[in-house]
């Protein structure tokens, strides 16, 4: 709770020193809106056309659905990424046998495209909600898992050897020991996480599923109705950014104020 | 309550098949401050940490009749995730002393160490290397342990620091019995602090020769322990432990009055006792 009265007493500074993140994206709207006067509205609808279509979408209740089960199969299979692969990558960093076997079998996971995964999940699962959220699992899965094996690995051995001579008890060797510095490597490889499954759920609902903002791309497309399309895509992305910025990375700010500060620290989002 | 002590008999260590200490004695009573000097690699912090119950015993026995004991580090060692403050106090937390007394407590020591209250607050990292010490120091000294152990905690600051927090460990030890167990390979700190030297010699590590330092520590002045030093550098012990060549007929030290004077002291005063009391006990 103490995080809770610290997010919102930040929030105000930490928006202010979001101007230049906004300069820079309205900077992006503006070559958008370049490329849509160049081409043509059938090649790329002007932002404008873009967010009334969205507003419309919105207003009228349709989008909500359609978010909504997206949102859920990301969430869930971002859920389980989250629970398997720390608790897998903590266990193999805690083994240095296992942190090197299990190295190899990552790197593979990494490697191997999404969309190699998809095709599987379709052929294991169907159109069931279980072929995006097993895509969305295997794509972040690797990225939680190397975060957790890290932090196991890297646990300095010094400061177990002091936490020892100054007779910490189980408990806090666990709370004031592992799990801070655990956390700080577990936290930024979850926020990739959340990124790869809200990229990965649209691809994967696109080509397997009824419902769904990937499904409602899909409908779009086969309509050649650019504007639709557009719409959506600003409002998944957008949805990322608010969620990013606004949520994550002030409790990443807080949770981590004990870190040296970066280069790029107070430059805002 | 009777006098606790810590008592090392006959101790040998290996790290896999590669011996690190030979059949180590030594003693410490309450209120003294033994020194173990000896070259980097000799196997101190292997013996220090077998003492502190860090590494298991092999062979040998290490009794310690201390009943709460403190360490030091070489590096600070500071949790980064935790203010000054909470870092003092974190060895109070480990006995279970409530969050208030605990920190009461630590604000105290820190201060009297020469912290700053807005220092308190702040992050390791925050700090610079002299501050993260003092915390480290105040971290062990707040349990005010019966048994303190000090892995050169004070190597890496410059010698006015350093100077500033043998002070301030001294002060704090007047008042109290407690037992000093400290290893260095600064001849000169240990003649500063302590009340008995104990010298290792590498491979394996044993111990060689052992002096004793009657002047009470807080009494000594800076030519006493320059003095000393040097008298406890001329010991063939010392040299060959610290691979010195054998010394010469003419010292090369530059000014002519010094290396005299140093000459022709006796080799034992009546107060300022460096004596050679035994060697293996």
């Amino acid at each position: 709770m103490k995080l809770l009265r610290a997010w919102i007493l930040a929030l105000p500074a930490y928006l202010w020193s979001g101007w230049g993140a906004i300069a820079s994206l309205l900077m992006l709207v503006a070559a958008w809106e370049l490329v849509a006067a160049v081409y043509g509205p059938l090649v790329l609808p002007d932002p404008r056309t873009a967010f009334a279509t969205l507003y419309a979408l919105v207003a009228s209740g349709d989008a909500w659905p359609e978010l909504a089960a997206t949102a859920r199969r990301a969430l869930a299979g971002f859920a389980l990424s989250v629970l398997v692969g720390s608790a897998l990558g903590l266990a193999a960093g805690v083994s240095m046998t296992a942190s090197a076997m299990s190295r190899p079998v990552v790197t593979v996971l990494m490697g191997t495209p999404p969309i190699a995964w998809l095709v599987l999940a379709m052929l294991w699962f169907g159109a069931s909600d279980g072929t995006p959220v097993f895509t969305v699992f295997v794509a972040s899965f690797p990225v939680v898992f190397v975060g957790a094996l890290q932090g196991a690995r890297t646990l300095d051995n010094q400061l177990r050897t002091m936490a020892a001579a100054f007779r910490l008890p189980p408990r806090m060797m666990f709370v004031d020991l592992y799990l801070p510095h655990v956390v700080s490597y577990l936290f930024p490889a979850w926020i990739a996480a959340l990124g790869t499954s809200w990229k990965v759920v649209v691809m994967a609902e696109l080509l397997s599923t009824q419902d769904g903002v990937g499904a409602a791309l899909a409908v779009s497309r086969s309509h050649l109705d650019t504007a639709t399309t557009m719409a959506w895509i600003t409002a998944v992305v957008g949805l990322l950014l608010a969620v990013e910025y606004l949520l994550l990375e002030p409790i990443k700010r807080e949770v981590e104020r004990w870190r040296e500060p970066h280069a790029a620290a107070g430059a805002g989002p | 309550m009777s006098a606790p002590r810590l008592r090392v008999r006959g101790v040998r260590h290996a790290f896999a098949r590669h011996e690190v200490l030979d059949s180590v004695d030594l003693e410490l009573g309450a209120g003294r401050i033994v020194a173990l000097v000896g070259p980097s690699g000799c196997g101190k912090t292997t013996l220090l940490h077998l003492c502190a119950g860090l590494l298991h015993v092999d062979e040998g026995t290490i009794e310690n009749g201390f009943a709460t004991q403190a360490f030091m580090f070489q590096q600070p060692r500071l949790l980064p995730w935790k203010t000054a403050l909470d870092n003092v106090a974190l060895g109070l937390a480990a006995v279970g002393v409530a969050r208030n007394e605990r920190e009461r407590r630590a604000r105290e020591l820190a201060l009297r160490l020469g912290l700053a209250p807005v220092d308190l607050g702040r992050f390791p990292h925050q700090l610079s290397g002299g501050m993260q010490s003092r915390v480290s120091l105040a971290r062990a000294l707040v349990l005010d342990p019966e048994l303190l152990m000090l892995d050169e905690p004070f190597s890496a600051l410059d010698v006015g620091l350093r100077e500033e927090l043998y002070g301030l460990l001294l002060a704090h030890l007047a008042a109290r019995r407690m037992g000093v167990l400290m290893i260095t390979h600064d001849l000169m700190e240990a003649v500063r602090l302590s009340d008995e030297i104990l010298v290792m010699a590498p491979r394996p590590g044993r111990i060689v020769a052992r002096f004793g330092l009657d002047l009470e520590p807080r009494r000594r002045d800076e030519a006493w322990v320059h003095r000393n030093t040097a008298r406890l550098l001329e010991e063939p012990a010392v040299r060959s432990s610290f691979g010195l060549p054998g010394l010469t007929p003419a010292p090369t030290l530059g000014g002519d009055d010094d290396t005299g004077s140093l000459a022709r002291l006796p080799p034992l005063g009546p107060v300022v006792a460096l004596a050679r009391t035994a060697s293996r006990c």
